[in-house]
């Protein structure tokens, strides 16, 4: 019965849960802002991957694997607390949105250059034969054929940043986590936190869920 | 009779191997030339040189009607007037058959949608699949394919064709119906470039058969000439091995 009142206080619960929702609408914002300039950012280096000269596609490599091999918490950090040395004042939202773009770009990148790379030599070689240009060979012909085979991975990098904006809460920022921290502290409850973790997992396990369905169903069908 | 094709010193190599040793060849405008020769010879190599899907050596010239083949802006004014059929297809599987035909007069000539389907679907007609307009390519045969593929190309209304191995990739029986609907197009005054193995088809079809060797033309002239007479050893032994069984 302790624990159940430690746990689970239902009324230390009700007390924080406007605290709680404000800090997921937060945790949203971080989220799907850099879920969508991540997807922007990694089209964006693949294509220039596969069409630049070559000294820019190693300034976009370098770029890849520097920041996929950054742990986020360190890149998070560097970008609030060290870049205001040279001048660079980011908000905690922004800091934490650039932070999980960076990262997101460089993971999305590898991703659209894997999808484009399946798709068979012959496809771009048809579309040059018949004088589309490098942009309409990829939107009419190279995309539309790459994105079956990205959609789960991409999903699976979502829901990777999605979790990873927790540590925007060491920024200060607001979100669910830092929400959760700060109604336990007040109630002198752990409650809150627990409400914060089922919150998470309401939020991330349909979208795991998803992802192993598409997984499923693109790993049978076509080609 | 100006040639619609002059192709001067092609030369191209892989690294330290030559694969075509300074090829001289032209081409007039709505003649048909079928190129034979034994695997590797470089045929495809030279065929994929005329629309730049191959890089060549710099001091090689290429041109198409009198344009020069090379990178940059007037290669598009060069692949909108060769269109080029491959061994494989090479269909957009998630395009219908229609939307196959009408992409690029779409998107390089910014021909009207309702003008690019009718001429799509006369061209369906043309090569004998019109009702399958509305499939998408997975749902169709090797035959039918490829015949799509022939009108997918014509669409673009290109003054040369480039087939390379047409029917390689196919069943037996598909064979004659692609080498039938080639053979309609051969009265039609375009210009073809034929890579192929068909050794009934181009003495058929051809005005012109090329032998190529070790990447060198060793032996060209008119299918009579080629297949009953030919001069060159390397051309005997080929024709000999092919055509014994
Ligand atoms: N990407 C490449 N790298 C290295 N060598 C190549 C490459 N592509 C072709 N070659 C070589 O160039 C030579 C000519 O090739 P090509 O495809 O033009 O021959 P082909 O006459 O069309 O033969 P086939 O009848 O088998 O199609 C071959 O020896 C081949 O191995
Ligand atoms: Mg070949």
């Amino acid at each position: 019965m302790d624990l159940y009142s430690t746990f689970f206080n239902v009324p230390v619960l009700l007390a924080s849960l406007p605290q709680l929702l404000s800090g997921l609408l937060v945790t949203l914002q971080i989220g799907i802002t850099s879920i969508i300039c991540g997807l922007i950012g990694g089209l964006f280096l693949a294509v220039t991957r596969l069409y630049a000269p070559v000294f820019v596609c190693a300034i976009v490599r370098l770029y890849i694997d520097i920041f996929r091999s950054i742990p986020l918490l360190v890149l998070l950090i560097v970008v609030y607390y060290a870049l205001p040395f040279v001048g660079i004042r980011l908000s905690p939202f922004l800091s934490a949105v650039a932070a999980l773009t960076l990262v997101s770009s460089a993971y999305t990148a590898e991703i659209f250059r894997a999808g484009i790379e399946a798709i068979p030599h012959g496809q771009f070689e048809a579309s040059a034969a018949l004088g589309l240009s490098n942009r309409h060979t990829m939107m009419d012909v190279i995309l539309p054929q790459a994105i079956r085979i990205v959609i789960p991975p991409l999903t699976n990098n979502c829901i990777n940043v999605m979790k990873d904006t927790a540590l925007a809460s060491v920024v200060a920022m607001p979100d669910l986590l830092k929400q959760a921290t700060q109604a336990q502290a007040l109630s002198a409850n752990p409650t809150p936190l627990i409400g914060a973790a089922l919150i998470y997992l309401i939020l991330l396990w349909p979208m795991v869920v998803v992802v192993a369905r598409l997984e499923k169903r693109y790993s049978k069908g076509k080609r | 009779m100006s040639a619609l094709i002059t192709i001067s010193n092609l030369k191209k190599a892989y690294g330290s191997f030559t694969v075509l040793h300074g090829i001289d060849l032209d081409i007039a405008q709505g003649e048909v030339v079928c190129v034979i020769g034994p695997s590797g010879s470089g045929k495809s190599t030279l065929i994929r040189c005329i629309n730049h899907l191959e890089a060549f050596d710099a001091d090689s010239e290429i041109t198409v009607d009198g344009i020069a083949v090379k990178p940059g802006r007037a290669l598009a004014k060069v692949r909108a007037e060769v269109g080029m059929v491959f061994q494989s297809f090479n269909l957009f599987p998630h395009m219908t058959v229609l939307r196959n035909v009408m992409l690029a007069p779409m998107r390089v000539r910014h021909t009207k949608t309702s003008d690019a389907e009718k001429y799509a679907r006369a061209l369906l007609q043309r090569v004998g699949i019109s009702e399958q307009a509305d499939k998408y390519p997975g749902q169709l045969s090797g035959g039918q394919q490829q015949r799509v593929a022939i009108a997918r190309a014509l669409a673009m209304e290109p003054k040369v064709l480039l087939f390379d191995e047409p029917t390689s990739a196919l069943d037996p029986e598909m064979v004659g119906e692609v080498l039938d609907v080639m053979k309609k197009l051969a009265g039609t005054g375009v210009t073809m470039v034929i890579v192929t193995h068909e050794m009934g088809f181009a003495r058929q079809v051809a005005d012109r058969v090329i032998f190529m060797d070790d990447g060198n033309i060793i032996e060209a002239g008119p299918p009579a000439q080629i297949f009953d007479q030919p001069v060159e050893a390397r051309t005997k032994s080929f024709l000999h091995a092919v055509l014994d069984h």
